[in-house]
């Protein structure tokens, strides 16, 4: 019984949405006695044909990671240059096909959930979004656990099919290595790739950065309706700046077009994992939370003690944002001037 | 330029959802329906994209009798038609949607009609979020598919021929050249949805809306119950009122190590 993962790289390693994925991978291949294989793709990191790159085995330092994962099997496809997700989903399938893999899980990032939306179609398998656990408790049928609503919400499901095709929720999988570390076997895959798998593909082109990313601040400061207008992210950017964190905001303040939507936190917007969430006049619809949840700590400055927020809050400030922020603000600088 | 748009009618739950007392959905009784944000942002795109090049904005969608409310906001937006792809109720899985929706398509073309040069989806509906009705139609069609995508240009003179699609990729931006026709799937961001206008909802009140009744099919993939995630946390620690507030607030910020 084999599950095949597929492995995105995060420059010469895996990314770490695959990492959670192989674990979700491992617990499902367990459940029936079976092994996960990694599927790399060659072309995501080299040109040309692709196995020969400067790394030797062509798998690089993501083959370490992939030790520590206990994978023992690692199959790196050459499926053209580049990322075309129909190709991709072309070589899953027949290296499915292949080996007799029963399952193919991905990460629930873009490329993964598209390639798996791409691979259900070929193969004509229902195609089972976000999962959180999964187990097969026959041949041919898994019980399995997925998020709704960006995580508000689960589904317990039955996916009966052929071929098991399963993205994992990545922020509510953790990634835990193997109890044992493995030797991995790198064997190069050539499927046939149609001109018309490779119509569709990626052409790259750097976008300048723009500061503090929101999704990897260590200190994210926060602005829904309450700030009332565009002038009064002003101050929440000043304080952004002297906790060395960045801005962010509710769905509501882009959709007013107060700020730019790359500044929103939510279920259609960044999600962010800080050590610091302040979350300023944000009342916490489901569709904000979403985005937030992974933050270690959540404070509010809110006026109203009912706020939904408050429920999903670590510390919370009843009062008007434009009246404590400010004050915030002065006591830093006072506390800085000080020092 | 004929587009067509497909939305979903999902409820809008704002800060918390109710599950019903069978486990089996969400409790709408309280609350209003809209659609997911990214398709807000579909037909806004499609409406902008007809304005600049001329044709029509077709919106679709599969649900329930009242979803003609939803199609209805779709066109005090601006487009032009509405298909409603009616069902009894229950809950469709993406693969029979999508299927519903090819089948829709091919069934314009047949019929005479100038076909869909676009189709344009939300990446992902927000209440089930499978990632994949877009892709499985575009696949059935045999047409071109790009999905997630935050920019969209239309190329070739008075955008006839194709158009490039472009989403973020880890810092990067990665750009897709898609022939026409082709299918797009678009994340919020792509544009700012205007609001509807008080002319464009007296028009809306008199569009025909055209029905179609496809069958519901069975798929691989049952919900067998819902259920609310366990609670991250308990209630917040009140740190006090106002601006009496602030000193517990930086003494916080200083135990959390954030000021430097």
């Amino acid at each position: 019984m084999t599950v095949l993962c597929l492995v995105e790289r995060d420059g010469d390693g895996v990314a770490d949405a695959s990492l959670r994925a192989l674990s979700l991978a491992r617990e499902l291949a367990v459940s029936a006695g079976g092994d996960v294989a990694a599927v790399l793709f060659s072309g995501e990191v080299f040109s040309g044909d692709g196995l020969s790159g400067d790394t030797g085995s062509g798998a690089g330092a993501a083959e370490q990671e992939l030790a520590a994962f206990g994978i023992a099997d690692a199959y790196l496809v050459a499926a053209g240059d580049g990322y075309a997700p129909a190709a991709w989903a072309r070589g899953l399938a027949e290296l499915a096909v292949t080996c007799a893999a029963a399952a193919v899980v991905a990460a629930a990032t873009d490329r993964g959930s598209e390639v798996l939306a791409h691979l259900g179609a070929i193969t004509g398998q229902p195609v089972a979004a976000s999962c959180i656990s999964a187990r097969w408790v026959a041949p041919g049928y898994c019980e399995l656990v997925r998020q709704r609503w960006a995580g508000s919400l689960l589904e317990d499901a039955a996916l009966e099919a052929t071929l098991a095709l399963l993205t994992v929720a990545a922020d509510a999988v953790p990634a835990q290595p193997a109890a044992a570390v493995t030797d991995v076997r790198v064997q190069p895959f050539r499927p046939e790739i149609a001109d018309a798998d490779l119509r569709v593909r990626a052409v790259e082109s750097a976008e300048p950065s723009a500061g503090v990313s929101l999704a990897t601040a260590r200190v994210v400061v926060g602005g829904g309706r309450g700030v009332g207008g565009p002038e009064g992210f002003e101050v929440l950017e000043e304080l952004a700046g002297l906790l060395g964190g960045t801005l962010g905001v509710s769905r509501v303040v882009t959709s007013q077009g107060w700020r730019p939507h790359r500044q929103q936190v939510g279920q259609t917007g960044t999600r962010i994992s800080p050590e610091l969430y302040l979350a300023c006049g944000i009342s916490g619809a489901i569709q904000h939370m979403a985005g937030c949840l992974s933050a270690q700590h959540i404070v509010v400055v809110n006026t109203d003690p009912d706020a939904p927020i408050i429920a999903h809050a670590d510390y919370a400030v009843i009062g008007d944002l434009s009246q404590v922020i400010p004050a915030l603000v002065a006591a830093i600088r006072d506390r800085a001037g000080a020092a | 330029m004929e587009i067509g748009v497909c939305v979903k009618r999902v409820p809008m739950v704002g800060g918390r959802i109710v599950v019903t007392a069978d486990g089996q959905d969400v409790d709408t009784r309280m609350s209003g329906f809209t659609i997911s944000p990214h398709e807000e942002c579909a037909v806004e795109e499609a409406v902008q994209i007809v304005e600049r090049e001329g044709g029509s904005v077709t919106v679709l969608t599969l649900g329930p009798p009242e979803a003609a409310d939803q199609l209805r906001d779709m066109l005090a937006l601006g487009a032009q038609h509405a298909l409603l792809l009616e069902t009894d109720g229950r809950e469709w899985g993406p693969m029979a949607t999508a299927a519903a929706i090819a089948d829709a398509v091919t069934r314009r073309a047949d019929s005479g009609e100038p076909p869909y040069d676009l189709l344009l989806f939300g990446n992902e509906a927000a209440d089930t979020g499978d990632y994949q009705v877009a892709i499985r139609v575009a696949r059935a069609l045999g047409l071109p598919v790009a999905s997630g995508i935050k920019r969209l240009t239309l190329t070739g003179a008075g955008g006839g021929g194709g158009a490039q699609a472009s989403r973020e990729y880890r810092g990067t931006q990665e750009t897709y050249d898609l022939t026409l026709p082709a299918v797009v799937s678009v994340k919020e961001g792509i544009n700012l949805p205007r609001y509807p206008s008080l002319p464009g909802r007296l028009r809306a009140k008199r569009v025909k809306i055209d029905v179609f009744r496809p069958d519901w099919q069975p798929e691989g993939l049952r919900k067998t119950g819902l259920r609310l995630p366990p609670e991250t946390s308990g209630r917040a620690q009140i740190l006090g009122s106002g601006v009496d507030a602030v000193p517990a607030l930086v003494a916080l910020l200083d135990e959390l190590g954030v000021l430097s």
